[in-house]
């Protein structure tokens, strides 16, 4: 009983004095904002920004739902098509993409390794203005009336046949993967040269190992979409002929390309978020990370591994069978590190002081619908299943459980974890678990009708259905209802607790790890002296038995 | 701004050490690494046109080859001999820039930026040729050379300026980074204790060379015969 009857909750409701120095009150005025290099504030710039962006996929996505609450779609269907392409574009590119690294990667990584900052704090900034200018392109497209050729902007629609503004959304997407290049950059040499003395690589958190195979993949794969789409701008205002089979172009060569990026992109975006999850299930488990150098290593394989599936995605559009059956292979092989990932959590866990936290709660959903997610997927990567699942729904229900039950529910769960560090104060915490509840209900209300839709043959991307499906779909909107409730409230009550929450001090969650040796909110260059560290990550002591 | 507020006595120590490095050292493996990873990222750029190369080259290889044949072959070699040099006078650069001496730094720099104007004036005469020639990919294109390659040859073409065009994209950068060097090293900013700039810019100034040097053999060279 000893552990958890002495954890305390380490709030305080002592009314607060003249604060301490931290990295938020250090200097004030909106140039002390705009200007910065301080890897803590350019986070929260960050965090601004894809919240924005997050709200206004999150508009489409809501719209989208209500179209298809009636068999012939309440909207014509040009529109639709406009806010679905609409609803990917913003949310791959403008949110998933840069979530977690550029906001708590960017917040926690130097202090997880005892850095100052970031390497290259000036580039970090700059990476930021790139971002914004991206997603200004991205914002402009919107405002003009969209785009209408899907996420994928696929040829030779993207390149003859729309009549959308395709230039400024692949600009816009263009320009924002340079700033996912900087900040992978960033990552790297950060974890390469500015690690602590005693910080060796089988120290690092798993966090950081997770950033570092991310950073890996957002360096080799981003600038090949950006050459991609390049390419299809060319094509589109000069009618060059490389992706135009009249010229003896092939269309097909800018979805090999396409996807060389797109699909090491999910990881990309899923694995900062298995990050998080080896953090917060070690924390609130009290227990060293079981397995820590498979989990670590899972990371790289799934970053190499990653880089050779691409040609799943292109099983029924002219791909050889030789070639599908290598593909479908390798894409059964990438499922092993994820596996070995969710095997080492549930054995963390086991005989731990589990607690329920709200982070903890977000883990819990993590676990459970990224496993469904994950086994879905090899549906798609066997080649017999995958030629009837690959137009229907079953694919977008596969996608959604990876990207919003694993990654956008990750990324709730670092939010609530560390919150207490970034904004010195503490939420509500009946309120965090009704909304983490809320979200794994909405979310399954959501998604799990449309495993049955795509099951069932309803097709993807089409603007209308057959009448029988009506009840699946209006199941699904509902549960898209309560999931957008359900991202709302987080969003009150983490503002408010900014503002008025109860102060907190250094290490709330008694967490191991660096970040919860320094103050909170911490001073701007992290620590009054570089650390030295001698332990092991994760070091939380032995297990004492919990009876009855 | 914000960390000079809080750490202004570790700046006192070396002008060119940022506040959130432990020395020079740590500082300059960082740029280093960086400019690396950076030049990682390059190569995959201009390899997503390189594997649309290799695999239309692969189909269409007769139309291929009769592109070649128009290809203006001398000045491309001169251009090459050019950025051979300009390799040379940039790494006398960097060696300059370590050795503190001034006067043969501002000499390398300016004797570089003369060879990459050189190569892009020689390379604006190209295109301008090709565009006399309708050699340019779209309505007025004309290939009486090989009239039964008449699509297949405009795919090249394309290649042909989007690759030879990214990289002059490139050199352009290159130079306006050249210019920055150049006013560093008038202010004698560089010398033994810090060079990494002038490093840093020979490594990406190197490595445009060197795409040129893929490039030049793969447009102009493959199935040139004479």
């Amino acid at each position: 009983m000893a552990t958890l009857a002495t954890r305390p909750t380490g709030y305080s409701d002592a009314p607060s004095e003249e604060e301490p120095l931290n990295y938020l009150n250090a200097t004030h005025g909106w140039k002390s904002w705009l200007l910065t290099v301080d890897h803590k504030r350019i986070a929260l710039l960050y965090l601004f920004s894809i919240t924005l962006m997050f709200f206004m996929g999150g508009t489409f996505a809501i719209l989208v739902r209500l179209h298809l609450t009636s068999p012939n779609g309440l909207f014509s269907p040009e529109v639709y098509n406009r806010l679905f392409s609409m609803h990917g574009i913003v949310m791959v590119f403008f949110f998933l993409v840069p979530s977690i690294p550029a906001t708590l990667g960017n917040f926690l990584l130097p202090i997880m390794i005892g850095a100052k900052d970031l390497a290259f704090p000036r580039i970090n900034l700059l990476s930021w203005y790139i971002y914004v200018l991206g997603a200004a392109f991205a914002i402009y497209a919107v405002a003009r009336g969209g785009v209408d050729t899907g996420w994928t902007f696929y040829t030779p629609y993207s390149t003859t046949y729309s009549n959308s503004y395709v230039l400024a959304a692949a600009f816009g997407v263009f320009v924002a993967g340079f700033s996912s290049i900087l900040t992978g950059l960033n990552f790297i040499v950060t974890v390469h040269k500015m690690r602590a003395p005693g910080m060796s690589w089988g120290r690092l958190p798993l966090f950081v190992w997770a950033h570092y195979a991310t950073g890996l993949i957002q360096i080799l794969g981003t600038p090949v979409v950006a050459i991609a789409l390049v390419l299809v701008g060319m094509e589109r205002v000069m009618h060059v002929g490389i992706f135009d089979p009249r010229v003896g172009g092939d269309p097909i060569l800018f979805q090999h390309i396409f996807w060389f990026y797109s699909h090491p992109a999910v990881y990309i975006m899923i694995l900062p978020g298995m990050g998080i999850i080896s953090e917060v299930i070690s924390c609130f488990s009290r227990k060293r990370v079981f397995g820590y150098d498979f989990i670590a290593a899972s990371s790289m394989g799934i970053a190499v591994l990653g880089f050779l599936v691409w040609g799943h995605h292109m099983f029924i559009t002219g791909e050889s069978m030789y070639t599908g059956v290598v593909f479908s292979f390798l894409s059964f092989f990438v499922a092993v590190p994820s596996a070995v990932k969710v095997f080492n959590w549930m054995a963390t866990m086991y005989k731990g002081s589990v607690t329920f936290d709200s982070p903890m709660l977000y883990a819990f959903a993590f676990i459970g619908l990224f496993t469904i997610g994950g086994l879905t997927g090899l549906y798609l990567s066997t080649l017999a299943t995958n030629v009837t699942l690959h137009g229907t729904y079953f694919v977008v229900a596969h996608f959604h459980f990876v990207m919003v039950g694993g990654m956008v529910v990750a990324f709730l769960a670092g939010l609530h974890f560390w919150w207490p560090k970034i904004t010195g104060r503490m939420y509500n915490e009946p309120w965090a678990k009704f909304a983490a509840l809320l979200v794994f209900l909405g979310f399954n209300l959501t998604f799990l009708p449309q495993f049955i839709l795509g099951y069932l043959g309803m097709p993807r991307r089409y603007s209308a259905y057959p009448p029988e499906f009506q009840t699946l779909n209006v199941l699904s909107s509902a549960g898209a209802t309560v999931l957008g409730v359900a991202f709302i409230i987080p969003m009150i009550y983490l503002t408010y607790a900014w503002f008025f929450g109860p102060k907190v001090g250094k290490n709330p969650w008694e967490a191991k790890g660096l970040e919860w040796e320094v103050a909170s909110p911490p001073i701007t260059l992290n620590f009054e002296k570089t650390p030295t560290v001698t332990e092991e990550a994760y070091n939380y002591g032995p297990v004492e038995e919990v009876i009855g | 701004m914000a960390d000079t507020l809080v750490a202004p006595h570790e700046a006192e120590h070396d002008p060119h050490l940022r506040h959130h490095f432990a020395n020079a050292d740590q500082q300059l493996d960082s740029a280093t690494l960086g400019m690396w990873t950076f030049l990682i990222t390059e190569v995959l750029f201009f390899g997503g046109m390189f594997t649309a190369y290799v695999i239309y080259r692969s189909l269409y290889h007769d139309a291929f080859a009769a592109t070649s044949m128009v290809m203006n072959v001398p000045l491309g070699g001169i251009n090459t001999g050019v950025l051979i040099c300009s390799s040379l006078s940039m790494a006398l650069a960097v060696r300059a820039a370590q050795l503190g001496q001034r006067k043969a730094q501002i000499i390398s720099l300016l004797l570089t930026m003369f060879f990459g104007v050189v190569f892009l004036g020689v390379k604006a005469y190209e295109y301008h040729e090709k565009y006399i020639e309708h050699l340019i990919p779209g309505p007025n294109f004309q290939f009486p050379e090989a009239p039964q390659y008449f699509h297949n040859a405009q795919i090249l073409f394309f290649l042909y300026f989007a690759m030879t065009g990214m990289h002059a994209v490139h050199m352009i950068i290159g130079l306006g980074l050249l210019t920055f060097l150049l006013i560093g090293a008038y202010r004698s900013k560089y010398g033994p204790t810090y060079f990494t700039p002038v490093e840093m810019i020979g490594l990406y100034w190197h490595f445009v060379d060197v795409v040129w040097i893929f490039l030049f053999p793969l447009l102009y060279l493959i199935g040139h015969t004479k």
